[in-house]
């Protein structure tokens, strides 16, 4: 028992712990233990008192047993006892204990603090420093609103002793972390400043850490540290390694203090005064130079502590990235540690040389070690280091050696770990993406993914590479052929049957020519792998049937055959079913022109520019191409690789998209070409995933564990972004983060909707508590009803939950419902405030209306309160196309030949609430010159027709004045939806239904693929 | 902010012998925090780097004898300057307990003041380890 030979050791507490240590079974230490607690208890509520040893020795007993995971329900008044004592050791008992055991129990807080406060009142250092650390660990908003404006005079005190200083700034910080609003600023902190100056090496390490936390926020308060910090760095490097005593270590003079001012000159940019900036470009020029001296020592503390200090200091100049000289010394010094044996240097310097590939002053130097970073990728044992070699190898992309990069990653991929796999496929889709040259080679790249690595090629990398061949004709006959290839594979994956369906029933006539591929030979090819399929492949393979029939009607009969099948016909599973009996329908009874029509080609995407790499771009300039945004940090977020140049419009062919209702017109005009360099011209199709890691809490803190807020937050920032995508469309991914994701598929009719919400748990830890809930702040409740329906309260890693809501308008509104969900995830409560996407324009009605009855009903609508306009500058191009479709998504008809000008959109249609009806009418006119739309809209209430379905409601307005019309509010929100209707983040084409959902005809417009 | 989010020590069977928490946590979620560490650190050998990934955070740590000293830092925080605060440590300890060992911890658990002395609020309070132990053999002369 070496504890006992020590001259304070408590003889009873060596004993009992040996004791417990002897016990053979669980049940043993148990025993022993009650037999302890009975004993203690007697003890403490024996009739004679206890002496302060014994108190001690008890209470440290106890301290022990709850330690090993018991429950203590008493002792804490005995523990309160002992920090009154003047003995140190049983006042150091006395705050273990509480610092451990704290509980809310006012009564004893009120004592607690009343013990600290003595001490900290006591002129006794070691007492004070016992009362600072108990605040320090302890850490509660009590303390805070206690102590916090105690401690800073303590800190500056005169006749503070240095160890009470070094206590009370970080027992400060902690307070300040805890609850910054408790702590005043004031006079104290130029004096906290000054510390820096402080003779005492401990002081100082001690300040700087609180003052790099008070700059971080109040960085114009504490503008004079950096060149105090400057200057005190300098007398550190320059230093000998012996000048400084009790703080060398291992020959390093300081080395923790040197990382902590470094880090400090982070919060800052460089120095305006040329003096300090001259010195501090010494220093880091010093620090650069040691690193090439020979070592003073063999250890490897003397080369980490040494390290250390390189390190932070290649971090502070990439931080500047302003000195191309230093950016590349640090550069090749890095490089240096590639090929050391140490595998932490290794690993390292992967790590630091990702940052400084982003710089342009020393991206070119990063790609010389290409050569060691895939050898390193090839051969490091560490998967984390491997890991960090992916990520350098993604970061020094560029188009010089996007090929070499690409195809080393792809072999990687064969023998890759599984962690890390899903991270390489998207990276290796983005690098593809971003730098392709010529798209055979970004197809090729994209199959061979699958291939190698199909169960981790997500839905956002394969739906991507059929945008890119729907929107460029030059490599669908290539894509064709080479799927076709590629599922003459004995076993391929199921995304590749997927990859394949799609393109072989849009491009498949491309290849039809060469008798080894004819129609009947493709369709036997999928269609053999059509059984071992799952239910949404299959799906889409009826899709590709259907789209065969159009392409070659020689295999009209043969697929109708499969379709008529039981297996089809009667699926259990609806969608197939209805897929089945739908498509079977569509191509017996229409006619060869329109189910050329329907079943036409898919239009071109629209471009999106990833917001993130924009974002990026205009930080850094062009050069920033190689991506800071590695997605190590998360593999599983797929928002944070854009990876994509802005993109003109892309669309090559005029594709006059199919129109069964004559709702859309002429193709949209052939977009001027793209400006050269291929890469351009693609779009990004990770800008999909909603925001960029939006987090759920503030601050980093919150961001691992939050305590959820009692009542419901408000809604996070980009909620109105989010809800601006789904104003023209009812189906998307309403949020994303790392740990969840919410889906959204709804439909409207009339006054009532329904909508579905997904929850996707994307850890792989269950959640706990999960609820989501609806709320209508203001007034909403009595314009809109919304009945949901309750979720199960855990959802499992991976697992999704379909919450359904029913909603009911009951008269206009003008703010949309929010949507609150709350859940715990590993411990730690998470809460989140969406808008619900339910916006005025879903229970809009389109109306068809001949030209004259819509002048007329225009110009009976002249009374101010009946009329909205807004000019607004066109945030894109003004496609025709595009146009047409946002106003159909948005719920209107449009008319077509009603405008004289055939520029200007006209349209109509009526509001459905459940209170009154709302006709409204609506132009545009777009000016192509002056890139701005205006837009008109005119409504006017009405009475209900009944509950019939709605005449041409226009038609029959009249105007009844006295009965008070609601467009006033309408008035409000109309412009704000006009403009809506044309924000860039739309997307239409491709999205689903449009209009009700009531026919066999109506989801017909655009097929739904995927 | 950069801090420490936590400290421990543990033996090879996952039995913590110290721990630090500088930020609040429930009880449930230190017992599931000290079983994930114990978890990705043991598995790791020699060849393997001092650092691990740790959920948005990163545990750096180091294996002496039988007794795995961690400390759970942000991302971006620098590594080795940790790993040697962690050495540091580990020197302050064996001199304060002549050759420590793992049964030191155990018997005089109730001395992680030892801790606060170099590591306080989650941040370096004082590496000189001249100043640490005469601090520690002074309150050790204290009754």
């Amino acid at each position: 028992m070496p504890a006992v030979s020590k001259g304070d050791g408590m003889r009873g507490l060596a004993v009992f712990i040996s004791d417990i240590r002897n016990c053979k079974s669980k049940e043993a230490e148990i025993k022993r233990i009650n037999k302890e607690l009975a004993n203690i208890r007697s003890k403490f509520k024996g009739d004679k008192a206890l002496d302060g040893y014994s108190k001690k020795k008890y209470v440290c007993k106890l301290l022990f047993i709850f330690l090993l995971g018991h429950d203590i329900d008493f002792g804490h008044m005995e523990a309160v006892n002992l920090l009154s004592s003047n003995k140190y050791t049983e006042k150091q008992i006395g705050y273990l204990f509480i610092s451990v055991l704290v509980n809310s129990n006012s009564e004893l807080i009120r004592l607690i603090n009343n013990a600290i406060k003595n001490d900290l009142a006591s002129r006794n250092p070691t007492f004070m420093c016992l009362a600072l650390h108990c605040i320090a660990n302890v850490g509660s908003r009590e303390m805070g609103e206690a102590f916090a404006a105690d401690i800073p005079r303590i800190l500056v005190a005169g006749d503070s002793m240095d160890s009470v200083k070094q206590s009370a700034a970080l027992c400060l910080l902690r307070l300040y972390k805890a609850s910054p609003d408790l702590v005043p600023m004031g006079e104290w902190t130029a004096r906290v400043v000054h510390l820096l100056n402080d003779q005492h090496m401990g002081v100082v390490t001690a300040a700087v850490s609180l003052i790099t936390c008070l700059c971080k926020k109040n960085p114009d308060d504490f503008k004079t540290c950096v060149s105090l910090a400057v200057s005190r760095l300098s007398r550190i490097v320059s230093s000998a390694s012996t000048d400084l005593q009790d703080y060398t270590y291992y020959f390093v003079p300081a080395p923790w203090l040197s990382v902590k001012l470094l880090r400090l000159l982070q919060c800052y940019p460089p120095p305006e005064d040329a003096a300090v900036k001259g010195r501090l470009v010494e220093c880091l020029e010093t620090v650069l130079n040691k690193a090439q001296e020979p070592p003073k020592s063999k250890k490897v503390q003397h080369s980490n502590a040494k390290n250390a200090i390189l390190f932070e200091t290649i971090s502070l100049i990439i931080h500047y990235d302003s000195e191309p000289n230093l950016l590349v010394r640090a550069c090749n010094q890095l490089g240096q540690f590639l090929q050391h044996r140490e595998t932490n240097l290794r690993y390292l310097a992967l790590e630091s040389m990702c940052t400084l590939a982003s710089s342009e002053f020393s991206h070119e130097a990063v790609k010389t070690h290409i050569d060691t970073v895939i050898n390193a990728l090839k051969t490091e044992r560490d998967v984390s280091v491997r890991q960090r070699a992916a990520d350098l190898l993604y970061a020094m992309c560029d188009r010089s050696n996007a090929k070499q990069i690409v195809s080393e990653m792809l072999r990687y991929l064969e023998t890759a770990d599984y962690a890390i796999r899903e991270e390489i496929v998207l990276k290796v889709a983005i690098l593809a993406e971003k730098y392709a040259v010529d798209y055979s080679w970004y197809v090729d790249t994209i199959l061979n993914l699958i291939r190698i690595a199909g169960d981790y090629v997500s839905e956002e990398v394969w739906y991507r590479v059929l945008q890119i061949v729907t929107n460029r004709d030059d490599v669908q006959g290539y894509a064709a052929k080479t799927v076709f290839e590629a599922l003459q594979a004995p076993a391929c994956h199921e995304n590749m049957v997927k990859v394949g369906g799609y393109i072989l029933g849009e491009f498949g006539n491309l290849i039809a020519g060469d008798p080894r591929s004819s129609p009947p030979v493709q369709f036997s090819l999928l269609h053999s792998k059509f059984h071992l399929c799952s239910v949404a492949t299959r799906a889409l393979l009826l899709s590709t049937y259907i789209k065969f029939i159009n392409l070659f009607p020689e295999t009209k009969a043969t697929i109708q055959g499969v379709l008529r099948a039981g297996s089809q016909l009667r699926n259990a599973d609806v969608e197939l079913q209805q897929r089945a009996v739908e498509y079977l329908t569509l191509s017996s009874v229409a006619s060869t022109d329109v189910l050329a029509t329907v079943l036409e080609e898919m239009p071109p995407f629209p471009e999106r520019e990833s917001s993130i790499l924009a974002k990026l771009k205009r930080k850094k300039g062009p050069g920033a191409g190689s991506a800071l945004d590695d997605s190590r940090r998360d593999p599983s977020s797929h928002d944070i690789n854009g990876g994509v140049e802005p993109t003109p419009s892309t669309v090559s062919t005029p594709s006059p998209s199919a129109d069964l209702l004559g709702l859309r017109a002429a193709p949209p005009p052939a977009a001027p070409p793209a400006p050269s360099g291929a890469g351009n011209l693609l779009v990004d199709v990770f800008s999909d995933s909603p925001a960029a890691q939006p987090g759920l809490g503030p601050s980093p803190e919150e961001a691992f564990l939050s305590p959820g807020p009692e009542d419901i937050g408000p809604p996070i920032p980009e909620a109105d972004e989010l809800l601006n995508k789904f104003v023209c469309r009812n189906n998307g991914v309403l949020f994303e983060n790392q740990l969840l994701q919410i889906g959204v598929k709804s439909e409207f009719r009339q006054n009532l909707g329904r909508m579905y919400l997904f929850y996707g748990n994307k850890t792989s830890v269950q959640f706990q508590n999960f609820s989501p809930t609806v709320v209508h702040p203001g007034d909403l409740q009595t314009q809109l009803a919304v009945q949901t329906k309750r979720v199960a309260s855990q959802v499992d890693g991976g697992a999704q939950v379909q919450q359904v809501l029913n909603i009911e308008c009951l008269r206009d509104f003008l703010t949309p419902p929010l949507l609150s969900v709350r859940f715990r995830y590993g411990g730690a409560p998470q809460s989140l405030t969406l808008k619900l996407p339910v916006t005025i324009n879903k229970f809009f009605q389109p109306t068809e209306m001949a030209a004259q009855d819509f002048f007329q009903r225009w110009k009976q609508l002249s009374l101010p309160q009946q009329e909205a306009q807004k000019i607004f500058k066109a945030n894109h191009p003004m496609d025709a196309e595009v146009t047409k479709a946002k106003l159909l998504g948005f719920g209107s008809a449009l008319l077509d030949n009603v405008d004289p000008n055939p520029e200007n959109f006209v349209g109509a249609g009526i509001i459905q609430t459940k209170a009154l009806q709302v006709g409204c009418l609506l132009r545009l006119e777009p000016n192509a010159q002056a890139q701005v739309q205006w837009s008109e809209e005119r409504g006017e209430g009405m009475q209900s027709v009944g509950g019939q379905a709605p005449q041409p409601v226009c038609g029959t307005l009249s105007r009844q004045q006295q009965q008070q019309p609601p467009w006033p509010q309408l008035q409000r929100h109309q412009p704000p939806s006009c403009a809506w209707l044309l924000s860039p983040q739309h997307q239409v084409a491709g999205s689903g239904y449009l209009g009700p959902v009531d026919g066999l005809f109506c989801f017909l417009l655009w097929l739904p693929w995927l | 902010m950069v801090w420490i989010r936590f400290i421990l020590i543990q033996n090879r069977a996952g039995k913590t012998r110290l721990a630090k928490w500088y930020m609040q946590f429930d009880d449930d979620e230190k017992q599931k925090l000290i079983e994930e560490v114990h978890a990705v650190v043991t598995v790791r050998d020699a060849k393997h780097t001092n650092f691990v990934e740790f959920r948005n955070f990163k545990i750096i740590y180091r294996r002496y004898a039988g007794l795995y000293f961690c400390i759970c830092v942000d991302v971006n925080d620098n590594n080795l300057a940790y790993l040697e605060a962690i050495h540091n440590f580990v020197e302050v300890l064996n001199e304060y307990f002549h050759n420590v060992c793992e049964l030191d911890l155990v018997f005089n658990f109730y001395k992680v003041t030892v801790v606060d002395e170099m590591f306080l609020a989650g941040e370096i309070r004082e590496t000189s380890q001249t100043k640490v132990l005469k601090q520690l053999l002074m309150l050790q002369s204290l009754e």
